[in-house]
């Protein structure tokens, strides 16, 4: 593999090595997740770790937000049951929560007032601030994962902005962006897909050229 | 404050958070006004200022948001034994409160998007799967940017808040570019704010 070509290709890709493996990376992404944790998955899980592709985190983290539940907590219980079925799925899921429940109750049993301090106030401000980059910058990262997308670059283009302007201008409620511009996208990509392939096809659809 | 709690009221609590788990699209967050109106307005189990700290501990402590519904439950444990005084008793409820509250919101998402991605991964090659992902990435991808735009937009008065829009640029720029430990761009957050400097 030539240096800078980018993401590695799918088999470059690295697993869990055991259900252990699963906590303690789980554990320590989110002990890492000060606010926009969505960063820290995408560096740590495609850059670092290389469990999944650019392409695949995308994919992964569409499903991981439209289920109900808390979407980095969905994210670990995928990838989990992925390599070790519902025990790895348990493990990651143990990893996503338990020692950072600990120390959320260590903080509000020590400083129980920890948050109305002006200082803390301030801090919270500047973390706040750096999460935003965190967030604005993972999103730039990812439109480099569209590029293989079904529906090509124009219709992506048009639902992200669609998608954009009725999360930004017209501040609907998530539920209904996901509803109808993302209802409008899967009809689109449904059409692009186009029908079936033969059953024994075992080529790679998700990669075109 | 101090409250008192029968067998059934705890069976109510983790009820109400199992009735809101499956409403938790987009994150836990999402429900807090509903928790809100449960447990300070109907129940008054928790104070106006103990539901605040909570969402604001919990926002600025490590880990997944969704940890504010424990220490919602660690809080109404807390009152139950008439405070942080009770000693032993009091953090022993404490702690039923956090396991009913985080089970409570955790189990029904959790055996549904379960089931759910397993059956999706299982069939991934399937039309309606792939176009289910496909058609959904933009919009995905979409969704970041706008909620790094909104929450850079909370702040909107150009001559105090110009600072801060300039953290948010240079942060984004560091992430993006570079491969620095993520750490060290909030840790540098932090300090920046303390000074007063944002």
């Amino acid at each position: 593999m030539p240096p800078n070509s980018g993401p590695p290709p799918a088999d470059a890709l690295n697993a869990p090595r055991s259900r252990a493996d699963l906590f303690w990376s789980f554990t320590w992404l989110a002990l890492q997740g000060f606010g926009g944790v969505v960063a820290v998955v995408q560096r740590e899980l495609v850059e670092n770790k290389r469990w999944l592709t650019r392409e695949q985190f995308v994919e992964d983290w569409a499903v991981a937000q439209i289920m109900p539940g808390p979407n980095v907590v969905n994210l670990s219980m995928m990838i989990g049951d992925r390599h070790f079925g519902l025990s790895g799925a348990l493990a990651a899921l143990a990893g996503m929560l338990a020692l950072p429940l600990l120390v959320v109750l260590a903080l509000a049993a020590l400083f129980v007032t920890v948050a109305d301090q002006a200082l803390a106030q301030c801090a919270l401000r500047g973390m706040g601030a750096v999460a935003a980059g965190l967030v604005l910058a993972t999103g730039i990262k990812l439109i480099g994962a569209l590029r293989g997308n079904v529906m090509g670059p124009l219709a992506c283009s048009l639902l992200a902005l669609a998608a954009f302007i009725a999360i930004v201008l017209l501040r609907w409620p998530l539920l209904w962006v996901l509803a109808s511009v993302g209802g409008l996208g899967c009809l689109w990509a449904w059409r692009c897909l186009g029908p079936p392939a033969p059953p024994n096809a075992d080529s790679d659809h998700t990669r075109r050229p | 404050m101090s409250i008192t709690l029968t067998p059934a009221d705890w069976l109510a609590l983790f009820g109400h958070f199992m009735s809101l788990s499956l409403l938790a699209v987009g994150g836990a967050m999402a429900t807090a006004p509903d928790m809100h109106r449960y447990l300070v307005g109907t129940r008054d189990w928790l104070s106006d200022e103990q539901f605040s700290s909570a969402i604001a501990l919990a926002q600025a402590a490590p880990g997944p948001n969704v940890l504010f519904v424990g220490l919602m439950g660690w809080n109404v444990g807390l009152n139950a034994a008439g405070g942080p005084s009770g000693g032993w008793h009091a953090y022993a409820l404490a702690l039923l409160g956090v396991a009913l509250a985080m089970l409570g919101m955790l189990i029904p998402s959790g055996v549904l998007t379960y089931s759910a991605t397993r059956w999706a991964h299982k069939n991934r090659r399937l039309r309606a799967v792939r176009a289910f992902k496909a058609g959904l990435a933009p919009i995905i991808v979409a969704l970041l940017i706008a909620t790094g735009w909104l929450l850079t937009a909370a702040h909107n008065q150009p001559a105090r808040d110009w600072p801060l829009w300039l953290l948010v640029a240079a942060s984004t720029l560091i992430v993006w570019r570079t491969r620095l430990h993520l750490l060290w761009v909030i840790g540098a957050g932090a300090v920046l704010g303390m000074l007063g400097w944002v």
